[in-house]
């Protein structure tokens, strides 16, 4: 049976793209930031995944308001970042893997989530970015990917429960993949941040460290807020969470922090870091 | 709030529901053209022929003529969509921040930074 090794949450923001295109990696502005995540990078070579699922949310790249799924499960041989309008340079594709695409869009819709498939889908900074930030120095990627993305954009969003309910559904479908991979779930965004609006430049430190707090072993009590709980609370991109919440949903085993940073500001965000380890259960092994 | 016609009670916040969508659904489609350097360039050569293209009435053009965020907002503009037209005049996330809080530039970044404290 497949493996879950655990989940990396972290932040997407597009200029992120534009400081590793420029090597401004050690510049004041971004050294805090970029230090968060050698970590991450040593805990990835103990943990040697084979295939990441990743949660994320796309902004107008791949889906516009004609047709917009609440989550669409990439079922592509290869997935390429494009413009997005805004000039970041674009990443070099991603190899998709379709059978476990196939095998959790099977296990989803069985599961009762009626999510979009997509054997065509590209994937935007969103994707990209932490991708990037965790295989950095170019080169082929050393992951297979399987896209999984939520509506950020229109309202209603999926709430954190539903989110919460997703993650746990995809981590019941990996745990009964019948492969040696050794998986990785990725969520990305976040955290608090407003870019509209009056209130922008709104940031919640105190609400960004309880989540994070409670994305270790009490998950749960996030999925108690609303999706204007989370705009109050985070700001009206804070909602970004729901990848965080659904990454660690999808977590079936004993679930250890690794490692985590939160640097305020990138832009207008304050951003995040965790690295939680994965220990499969006997239980959950052998269902 | 600003977009859409409901008031969710958070101050300084418009949530893009569906009125919201439905009202600025050719605003919005527009800017998503903008994801293609070409329909940039064809912007930047007519702009009100552009937005006619598109079907923008009368409030939306005025809006893209006016540069002015909050105005794009209430006329239906979400703001993925319309971070790339502000790409298209050079401007980042915190020059529109700084623009909808009628602050400068400077004092927005420094209001970031206070919030990491």
């Amino acid at each position: 049976m497949a493996t879950i090794v655990g989940a990396i949450t972290s932040s997407h923001v597009p200029a992120i793209g534009g400081a590793i295109a420029k090597g401004r990696q050690q510049e004041p502005y971004w050294k805090p930031f970029f230090d968060g995540y050698p970590p991450a990078h040593a805990w990835l070579a103990r943990a040697k995944p084979d295939v990441a699922v990743i949660f994320y949310n796309d902004h107008g790249l791949n889906f516009f308001l004609d047709k917009l799924p609440t989550f669409a499960v990439g079922a592509a041989p290869e997935y390429r970042n494009a413009d997005e309008g805004w000039g970041i340079p674009t990443v070099r594709p991603f190899a998709g893997d379709p059978a476990l695409s196939w095998h959790l869009i099977e296990s989803l819709v069985a599961d009762e989530f009626d999510i979009t498939m997509c054997q065509e889908m590209l994937v935007d900074h969103a994707c990209t970015l932490p991708m990037a930030l965790l295989w950095p120095g170019g080169g082929a990627w050393p992951v297979r990917i399987v896209p999984i993305a939520m509506n950020h954009v229109q309202h209603p969003l999926p709430s954190l429960k539903r989110s919460f309910a997703l993650g746990r559904a995809v981590g019941r479908a990996l745990d009964a993949w019948e492969s040696n991979d050794r998986i990785l779930v990725i969520g990305t965004g976040g955290l608090s941040h407003q870019l509209d609006g009056e209130r922008a430049g709104f940031i919640n430190k105190p609400f960004d460290l309880m989540c994070m707090d409670a994305m270790v072993n009490e998950p749960e009590k996030l999925t108690r807020y609303s999706t204007l709980d989370i705009v109050r609370e985070a700001g009206a991109q804070g909602t970004e969470l729901m990848a965080w919440v659904a990454a660690r949903g999808a977590l079936t085993g004993r679930v250890t922090k690794v490692h985590s940073s939160y640097h305020i500001p990138v832009s207008n965000t304050a951003t995040g870091l965790m690295v939680l380890e994965n220990q499969p259960l006997p239980a959950a092994r052998a269902a | 709030m600003t977009g859409g016609k409901r008031d969710y009670g958070i101050p300084g916040t418009s949530i893009f529901d569906g009125a919201a969508a439905q009202k600025g659904y050719a605003l919005n489609r527009m800017c998503y053209s903008f994801n293609s350097a070409e329909n940039r360039e064809a912007f930047r050569k007519d702009e009100d022929a552009y937005c006619r293209r598109y079907g923008l009435g009368d409030e939306q053009r005025a809006a893209i003529a006016s540069r002015n965020v909050l105005q794009l907002i209430a006329a239906g503009g979400n703001i993925y969509y319309l971070a790339k037209f502000a790409g298209i005049l050079g401007l980042d996330v915190q020059d529109i921040g700084a623009q909808q809080t009628g602050m400068t530039k400077e004092a927005f970044k420094a209001k970031l930074i206070e919030a990491g404290r």
